[in-house]
């Protein structure tokens, strides 16, 4: 059992607790900040899967600045009402998330992908790699991912514009 | 190096724990974190078949998702924002005009 | 093995020792500092055996003894984990961002290359602005924990100036990055040991014959991107003329007013070590980071052809000593910065922010990318 197995299984244990408490927790600030830590420990894992740029992207994009919009979200509704919890709802609702955790999990588990990771050369996930695959092979995609942001902001000024 | 489909159970889990905040929770802007915590759970599982495959294209992939995640994380929030002005209420609940 | 991780915990011991400490010391740079541009005298009343050495012990000792020996509160209606977590979060930011600031080229000790950086990421530079934008986090939760309107308001102002001034930041940067052609702080500070008529093609004759003799220093180079990394830097900080969140005498300390103590110390100590951090960001993208002019690995090659050659250790010496001068520095110009200049109005803030550093930057850019296809 090597250092990268035990890093593993302390990151998804933290992962999956984070998650719970994202789901679980009363008050909408602490959900947050729990999805933040959540988001952070996800960024780990894809530095440890060889993914550098993807991950310190998560850690820029995710959780710097989408989970910064949603604490102002919160901070400017304030919302005080307290949520009511039915519990019939909530037993139902776990033991549904719950079957399709184990369907995926058995589905997943016998797929044909090799177990042991490939040799990962030194460039792998590199910032130049990912850049040169973006630019060459993906470069439609990634001119109307452009457009789309340039759409979703326009959308989200008139969207949340106050009525003068 | 773990198996891959120690990453993929893991993928599993936190996908099924946002279905639950999907279904369960009644409140809007926790029910779009749930959603973040989908589409991450996905990048997850993107990310881990990349690296076991030896292929790039995972990557770039996940990098379209974050993309996308950050415009529907604006635009959910603006819709929020706008149905909080009128109703005054986060309870998904409470927001039946369209229902028969 | 274990002596790889021994020298990267001596190196991330040194890094930290130096930010801290500096930390302080601009403390007192800034008490006296001001108090000498402001034509007064500043504290000095704070003695050690007689010995109060022009306000330092009032700075390094008896500040630090106040501020731990204070009652810490929350207030009644805040939360309490979040009041504590806040000044965490805002000092590890600061602090972390270093780990990835070259401070010098190589020791090489016996058959043994240590490379001075605590850690050399091939991400770089971004990891620098992942660690900035976490530290919105600070002020965000800081602020809401205090249940108060004046600090909600100064929060809010705050992390809105940090996540607008990130961009320019970010952006200003890529001229830099598109040059020297990586995102490695320490391949930048390497690049710019190079001469500019090293750099430019044989058609350039005009230009090798009138600047080719400096070095490739970003400040030459890039000197837009200087002026807006540098105003970004220090929007980022918070600093005068950019500190409305924090304003004194307007929002009653913002975002801070509900913190006492050693909480307090710890957002006033990660404002000082943020100081540090833009200081060793500046000198590393633009000023040659460690790099003394001329200076090669084994000693001295001026560009009129004269050469002297010095010892490795003289060399690495005199390399970490330019850094260490350069980081210096830039912290006393913000320091002398803070207080020449009046604050803006929030409305100038962000105006200035998107309307003119963002364009400004994005112009650098499109001109950089001319210029080097032009000089191919």
């Amino acid at each position: 059992m090597d250092a990268s197995a035990i890093l593993f299984y302390v990151i998804s244990v933290l992962l999956v607790l984070s998650s719970l408490m994202v789901v679980f927790l009363r008050n909408v600030v602490h959900c947050a900040l729990a999805l933040v830590v959540a988001l952070f420990l996800i960024a780990i894992l894809f530095v440890m899967l060889h993914a550098p740029m993807v991950g310190v992207l998560q850690v820029l994009v995710y959780a710097g600045a989408i989970m910064v919009l949603f604490l102002f979200v919160i901070m400017f509704l304030n919302p005080t009402a307290a949520e009511p919890r039915p519990k019939l709802w909530w037993g139902f609702g776990s033991l549904a998330a719950l079957l399709l955790a184990a369907s995926l999990a058995a589905l997943l588990s016998n797929g044909g992908a090799p177990a042991d990771p490939v040799a990962a050369t030194e460039i792998f996930g590199s910032p130049s790699t990912l850049a040169k695959s973006l630019f060459t092979d993906f470069v439609l995609p990634f001119e109307i991912t452009s457009v789309l942001l340039l759409v979703a902001i326009i959308g989200a000024v008139v969207l949340a514009k106050r009525e003068p | 190096m773990v198996p891959l489909d120690y990453y993929l159970i893991l993928g599993a889990v936190i996908f099924a724990i946002g279905v639950i905040g999907v279904l369960v929770r009644r409140n809007l802007i926790v029910v779009l974190m749930s959603i973040e915590l989908i589409l991450n759970a996905v990048n997850l599982t993107f990310i881990a078949f990349s690296r076991y495959l030896g292929s790039m294209q995972g990557q770039v992939i996940v990098f379209f998702v974050m993309a996308v995640a950050a415009a529907e994380a604006v635009i959910g929030l603006a819709i929020v924002i706008s149905v909080f002005r009128h109703r005054r209420s986060l309870d998904p609940q409470e927001m039946q005009l369209l229902k028969w | 093995m274990i002596v790889d991780i021994g020298i990267v915990a001596v190196k991330a011991f040194l890094v930290l020792f130096m930010v801290l400490n500096l930390a302080g010391i601009l403390g007192w740079i800034e008490r006296k500092g001001s108090a000498l541009i402001q034509d007064r005298i500043g504290a000095n009343r704070a003695s050690v055996l007689g010995f109060a050495g022009m306000g330092l012990v009032n700075t390094l000792v008896a500040d630090p003894l106040k501020f731990l020996t204070k009652e810490d509160f929350v207030p009644s209606q805040g939360d309490k984990f979040l009041h504590t977590l806040a000044p965490c979060m805002a000092l590890f930011t600061a602090l972390v961002t270093f780990a990835v600031i070259p401070f010098g080229d190589v020791l090489v000790l016996g058959e043994r290359v240590i490379n001075l950086q605590v850690a050399n990421l091939n991400i770089g530079i971004l990891y620098v602005f992942a660690i900035g934008s976490l530290g919105v986090y600070g002020i965000v939760i800081g602020a809401w924990a205090s249940n108060n309107k004046f600090s909600l308001l100064g929060g809010v102002r705050g992390s809105a100036q940090m996540i607008s001034y990130e961009v320019a930041m970010g952006l200003s940067v890529i001229g830099i990055l598109m040059v020297f052609g990586t995102l490695e702080l320490q391949e930048i500070a390497r690049g710019q040991g190079t001469l500019i008529r090293d750099m430019l093609p044989e058609s350039a004759g005009f230009l090798k014959s009138t600047i080719g003799w400096l070095p490739a220093w970003g400040i030459f180079l890039q000197p837009l991107a200087f002026l807006l990394f540098f105003t970004a830097a220090v929007a980022e900080t918070k600093r005068i003329p950019f500190d409305l969140p924090e304003g004194e005498s307007e929002l009653v300390a913002g975002y801070h007013v509900e913190y006492s103590g050693g909480k307090f110390l710890m957002f006033f100590a990660g404002e000082f070590a943020e100081i540090v951090t833009a200081a060793g960001l500046m000198t590393t993208l633009f000023f040659g980071g460690w790099q003394v002019p001329y200076l090669m690995r084994d000693g001295f090659h001026f560009p009129w052809g004269e050469t002297v050659l010095l010892p490795h250790l003289a060399v690495t010496a005199l390399q970490v000593a330019a850094f260490t001068l350069k980081v210096i520095f830039f912290c006393w110009l913000q320091i002398l910065l803070r207080w020449s200049v009046p604050r803006f109005r929030y409305d100038q803030v962000m105006r200035l922010g998107w309307k003119m550093l963002l364009p400004l930057a994005l112009l650098n850019v499109i001109v950089t990318a001319i210029v080097i296809i032009a000089l191919q």
